[in-house]
């Protein structure tokens, strides 16, 4: 394995995400700032306990997993097909390096830009809750898993997209949807029978829960699912990932 | 001389059905200039990218330094440097860690001293520091051959080096490039300027609709099919040719105030002595004598008209 390559894709990329460190850093603290304002002030006040959680110590969870999802995939969709747009992916393709080394480095970069301000956002909170982690490893194994795969997701997406309208495509009608229909803001359990059915068709309700296990060890759904969830995502990415490297799908003509 | 570059029977055909390269063979020696030369779309970028690794070969196949380009792919393109024909460069990158981050790529270890004198050598260190979008059209061009031989490749494909670059940094990229081939590195540019690989060239191939057409010698090859003319200034102009001199198809130029011949360099005979000598019986007179050798440009020109005709024949 060419190790000094995927260094040197790793620190590029988190050069960038340093670079523009106002971005990266200061927005997903206000972002975070204001949800607990408006939703656990303003609305979370007048909220009874969810499943025996204050409502605002409740929203965490979702929270971070909202924030780790859609930057993993946005820092690693944008960081690959921003060479793409400039030109300089030649200099990928004519690298002595495989396209499993690109994606370790690329997604590598985007899941620990995305780690890192979901631990922001965790740290952030605890200025505006109480906070208990009952499975303080499970929760750090989750994270990180969930970072991973969704930096895995935006790298495919980040393949497959042709202009920049198709990079937010996805993102934007597809995953943040799913995400904040996926019980980021409220448990499963509050909504009617018929559109708890329907959730449980969204992947993210089992990252959701899981990672809410971790915290509350109370969760939507049996704590095996999740992990099994999320160990079928993570593989299915890395399926499709395997399947462009084989065939070169929009990266070699 | 050693090959370093074999090119085998390579054929690209692209999704669409356009056939980008009709099944090239060549081979490039090692320490050697080797322009190509062809008109847009004849195939050079598709043969350097194929080359690289930017493309895939439909058929055939390419060893450099005895590796084979898929299969043993790392080792191969260790040994390669791409001067890409865009300027392609991350904006908001400073020059030196663009350098480093190919090198990087290349799984070379951080070498300091190198990257400084690679850009010292193409007169960039004072720029380390500035990023790339701060830099002129030849300063970026410079920093994308600073990036090709950050990781000291032996091979360097130059892909129309100095296209949009004005006539003085044109001058200076080909002593760059000559410093280059003293310092042993095998060069293959593709151009659109004949008079750049005129200049540089040890060897130029002719590519025209996928095909070689030629590989040679330059000077070989400007012997070879090199025509010369011979203009003959004469005192008295003249309307039309004598019909004693009719053999020698000459050609009225300068408003009739001379005479144009054509001949084979390579010709046993170039028959420019009987020509002065019936030139003299016809009663004409001669006030001074021209001769001029057609350029690679014109040669170039020739071949490539030639192969069209053929194909329409």
């Amino acid at each position: 394995m060419n190790l000094r390559a995927v260094g040197a894709i790793y620190k590029v990329e988190m050069a960038r995400f340093f670079r523009t460190l106002a971005q990266s850093f200061i927005s997903p603290v206000i972002s975070t700032s204001l949800y607990f304002v408006v939703f656990g002030t303003a609305i979370g006040s007048r909220i009874d306990q969810v499943e025996g959680i204050s409502y605002g110590a409740f929203i965490v969870p979702g929270l971070i997993m909202l924030t780790v999802m859609t930057q993993g995939i946005s820092n690693a969709s944008f960081g690959i097909y921003f060479p793409k747009f400039i030109g300089t992916f030649y200099e990928l393709l004519s690298a002595p390096i495989n396209f499993l080394e690109i994606v370790v480095g690329f997604a590598g970069a985007a899941a620990t830009k995305a780690l890192f301000i979901g631990l922001v956002i965790l740290a952030t909170s605890a200025f505006f809750v109480d906070l208990t982690i009952l499975h303080p490893m499970a929760m750090l194994a989750f994270l990180v898993l969930t970072c991973i795969s969704f930096s895995l997701f935006g790298f495919i997406i980040g393949i497959w997209a042709r202009n920049f309208e198709q990079l937010q495509l996805i993102p934007l009608l597809v995953v943040t949807p799913l995400v904040f229909l996926g019980g980021s803001f409220y448990s499963i359990s509050m909504l009617p029978p018929f559109w708890q059915g329907v959730s449980f068709f969204n992947p993210v309700v089992y990252l959701i829960s899981g990672f809410r296990w971790a915290f509350f060890g109370t969760s939507d759904v049996p704590i095996g699912l999740s992990l099994l969830a999320i160990a079928g995502f993570t593989t299915l990415c890395l399926a499709i990932v395997w399947w462009i490297f084989r065939t070169g799908w929009r990266i070699r003509t | 001389m050693t090959t370093i570059v074999e090119i085998d029977d390579l054929k690209k055909v692209y999704d669409g059905g356009f056939e980008a390269l009709k099944g090239v063979s060549l081979d490039i020696r090692e320490g050697e200039i080797l322009a190509l030369l062809g008109p847009n779309g004849a195939g050079k970028t598709t043969l350097i990218s194929t080359v690289c690794g930017i493309t895939n070969a439909t058929s055939g196949s390419v060893r450099v330094g005895g590796h084979d380009i898929v299969t043993d792919f790392r080792a191969a393109r260790a040994m390669i440097g791409l001067v890409p024909q865009e300027i392609s460069l991350e904006p908001f990158e400073t020059v030196i860690r663009a350098v480093r981050y190919s090198r990087g790529l290349f799984g070379c270890k951080r070498d300091d001293a190198h990257i400084e004198k690679v850009l010292r050598d193409l007169s960039l260190w004072d720029k380390r520091n500035a990023k790339t979008m701060e830099l002129s059209g030849g300063m970026k061009r410079r920093v994308l051959i600073a990036k090709a031989l950050s990781h000291q490749p032996r091979v360097l494909f130059l892909d129309e080096p100095t296209a949009g670059v004005d006539v003085e940094l044109r001058r200076d990229m080909w002593k760059v490039v000559a410093e280059l081939k003293a310092s042993g590195v095998t060069i293959i540019l593709t151009t659109h300027y004949i008079e750049e690989a005129e200049a540089i060239a040890d060897r130029v191939g002719v590519i025209a609709k996928g095909e070689l057409l030629l590989i040679e010698e330059k000077t070989a090859l400007m012997a070879r099919m090199g025509r010369k003319t011979l203009d003959i200034e004469l005192t008295d102009p003249v309307e039309t040719i004598p019909a004693s001199l009719s053999g020698y198809e000459l050609e009225i130029v300068q408003d009739g105030a001379a005479l144009r011949y054509s001949y084979d360099t390579n010709a046993d005979r170039t028959g420019i002595t009987k020509l002065l000598s019936d030139l003299s019986g016809a009663g004409l007179q001669m006030s001074d004598l021209q001769t001029r050798q057609s350029s690679l440009e014109e040669i170039f020109v020739d071949l490539v008209a030639d192969n069209g005709k053929e194909e329409a024949a």
